[in-house]
């Protein structure tokens, strides 16, 4: 992986969000999303560490991991547009974009819940003898969820070949992990024996590095690790922030972490004529990924509870 | 001819399903030594990897058993005490219902979740008494409540085998039943009552344990009275079997309903719903059920004052036949 395959990819998730913050301003993107941009070098960092058959778990704020991992740009566009044509026929939207044969079991709308869902992946892949790595994502927030805390337990008494991604942009919504969370992730997870780093997310070499050690280790059946990532959100926890008007953070510390911009430190290892055709090809990918979404029909009202069972004809499920 | 208990019917069916599909895996607490009664004897038989104990950590190990189903196995997770389910209503409801929805068909969910002893077991109180099947049906979950061992365990291999998430109750008040059984056990499929009496006067519901309460009253009151009830066990709550509601309903014209649920927003508040829908009723029908927002006390007389008795549900087929 080269630093322009990593630039290639980071330009895309903020190309991507740059365009739905866009669209979720002039109302094609209904409910608003989680904004990635400023944290993409963790995303792609890991997933570039990931082997395409290894799987993933991943948050709210996902379209980040799913892009990395794979997922079509243009698809996760009409699933934003609650088009037939999404990754989840329009039934699952920003916090729920999931693309199982790619590997990503799914973004989830509750703080920590995916964590158990990879170690369970994770532990039903060794069964059948496979060396896959399931990656879990999860923010700072999640270090105080129980369900996360007994995953922990759960994954290093068995050993599951999990990697824990704590994504740490400093705030769960709006509370600062300072004055929430005790001790740091890495001490957490040390305290089940679990191998831990913390790693500076703002660099996509660093990520990428570290991640690769973590994968070696849970792929090789040493057990479970934790990645650490000190990070940043350059944008609101939702687009809803933007009405109002909220102030936890002081425009100077934005100021100062945006001056790390992933993408800046990337590109600026890249050639000036590498870095705008790498910028033209994604901008011209994007804006096919926005004509697919936006020519994908909406979904048919009268088939508002489909696949809500594995077989609904048998289910006859009644409205 | 064996006589065969409930328990044993249940331990019955996760050996058949166990030894026929590779896939399908045995998790919970104590599981190993079958502290609960139906997972006895099966980790010598299929080994610890196949009947998995787990710390106790309700709520990793509920999601632990999605992530596994997303990779093709087959999880039964065992909850010794109904009240867990509400720790793990997240795990269950938010996350392994919902997918297949959420991503659009792209996944399934096939996890049973049984609960053998849910309801009071005398005696354990505020915590370990609820018989919390309505919640379930409340939100889509298939909701299975088998009142006879035959019926526990040709349901719980039905379960096993769907697709999708299913929760299986087991009640305690049921578990020491014992039947005759003189045919092959046979899976049973969900979404099917089971009438067990047929009768022309009076429709009378029962769900789980309830339904021996049921045949009790049936035989008093048929001598006592002259007034023929109809049991209908409806088996799975959810999908709820209308048309086997709706043809007893035609015959009979009254209902009342037995649940160990709580009254308000409780089963039985569903039925009598369905039953004034099909406009098949010629009485105002009766509910017999815990009162609104039980909590089971400890002292067994209060313990019995809030579960739906023998003498209620006679008053209640009294008064719809008057």
């Amino acid at each position: 992986m080269t630093i322009a395959d990593l630039y290639r990819s980071m330009r895309l998730i903020r190309g991507f969000e740059e365009l739905v913050l866009d669209l979720v301003k002039h109302g094609e993107v209904v409910g608003g999303t989680h904004s990635y941009i400023g944290q993409e070098a963790v995303a792609v960092g890991v997933c570039a560490a990931l082997r395409p058959d290894d799987l993933i778990t991943s948050t709210h704020r996902g379209h980040g991991h799913v892009l990395a991992k794979g997922a079509e740009p243009r698809r996760v566009l009409a699933e934003l547009l609650g088009r037939r044509d999404g990754l989840n026929r329009g039934r699952g939207g920003s916090m729920h974009a999931a693309d199982l044969g790619k590997g990503i079991l799914g973004a989830n709308g509750i703080v920590g819940a995916g964590a158990p869902i990879a170690a369970g992946a994770a532990w039903a892949e060794r069964r059948s003898g496979s060396d896959r790595v399931a990656v879990t994502f999860f923010g700072d927030g999640a270090l105080n969820q129980g369900v996360v805390l007994e995953t922990l337990n759960l994954a290093a008494i068995w050993r599951l070949p999990v990697l824990f991604v704590c994504e740490n942009n400093g705030y769960a919504t709006t509370l600062p992990a300072r004055t929430a969370v005790a001790g740091s992730a890495v001490s957490r997870a040390e305290a089940f024996g679990i191998h831990a780093e913390s790693v500076d997310g703002m660099s996509v070499e660093a990520v990428h590095e570290a991640a690769s050690g973590c994968v070696a280790h849970a792929r090789s059946g040493e057990g479970p690790a934790l990645l650490e990532c000190r990070t940043y959100r350059f944008e609101g926890h939702h687009t809803i922030e933007r009405r109002f008007r909220l102030s936890y953070r002081t425009p100077e510390e934005v100021e100062q972490w945006r001056a790390r911009d992933p993408l800046l430190t990337a590109g600026a290892e890249l050639s000036d004529e590498e870095r705008e055709r790498v910028d033209a090809e994604v901008e011209a990918e994007l804006a096919e990924a926005l004509a697919f979404a936006q020519a994908s029909p909406p979904p048919d009202p009268a088939d508002a509870s489909r696949y809500l069972y594995a077989d609904q004809a048998a289910f006859g499920a009644t409205s | 001819m064996s006589k065969l208990s409930y328990t044993k019917a249940m331990n019955r069916a996760l050996v058949d399903e166990l030894a026929a599909d590779p896939d399908v895996c045995v998790i919970g607490e104590d599981v190993g030594a079958g502290l609960a009664g139906p997972t006895l004897g099966l980790v010598e038989r299929f080994g610890a990897d196949r009947v998995v104990d787990v710390p106790l950590s309700e709520q990793a190990f509920t999601s632990l058993a999605l992530g596994a189903a997303l990779r093709g196995m087959r999880p039964v997770l065992e909850f010794q005490i109904p009240s867990l389910l509400f720790l793990v209503f997240e795990q269950i409801v938010d996350q392994a219902h919902k997918i297949s929805l959420m991503t659009g068909g792209q996944a399934h969910a096939p996890i049973t979740y049984v609960v053998p002893g849910s309801g009071s077991r005398e005696g354990w109180a505020g915590q370990h008494s609820d018989h919390p099947y309505s919640l379930f049906a409340h939100v889509g979950i298939k909701t299975v409540v088998p009142a006879t061992p035959s019926d526990a365990y040709g349901l719980l291999r039905s379960a096993i085998r769907d697709d999708d998430p299913t929760v299986v109750f087991a009640p305690a008040a049921a578990m020491g039943i014992r039947e005759d059984v003189t045919w092959q056990l046979a899976p049973i499929p969900l979404g099917r009552a089971r009438i067990h009496r047929e009768g022309g006067d009076v429709t009378v519901v029962a769900v789980g344990h309830l339904v021996h309460d049921a045949l009790a009253v049936a035989d008093e009151v048929a001598a006592q009275d002259g007034i023929e009830i109809e049991v209908l066990d409806p088996r799975t709550l959810y999908p709820f079997d209308h048309a086997a509601l709706e043809s007893s309903l035609a015959k009979t014209g009254r209902l009342v309903v037995i649940d160990d649920s709580n009254r308000s927003c409780g089963f039985g508040a569903e039925i009598l719903a369905l039953a004034a829908e099909t406009g098949l009723l010629r009485a105002a029908p009766r509910r017999v059920s815990r009162p609104d927002g039980a909590v089971l006390p400890f002292a067994i007389e209060l313990d019995r004052a809030l579960q739906p008795s023998r003498d209620r549900l006679r008053q209640a087929v009294r008064n719809v036949t008057a």
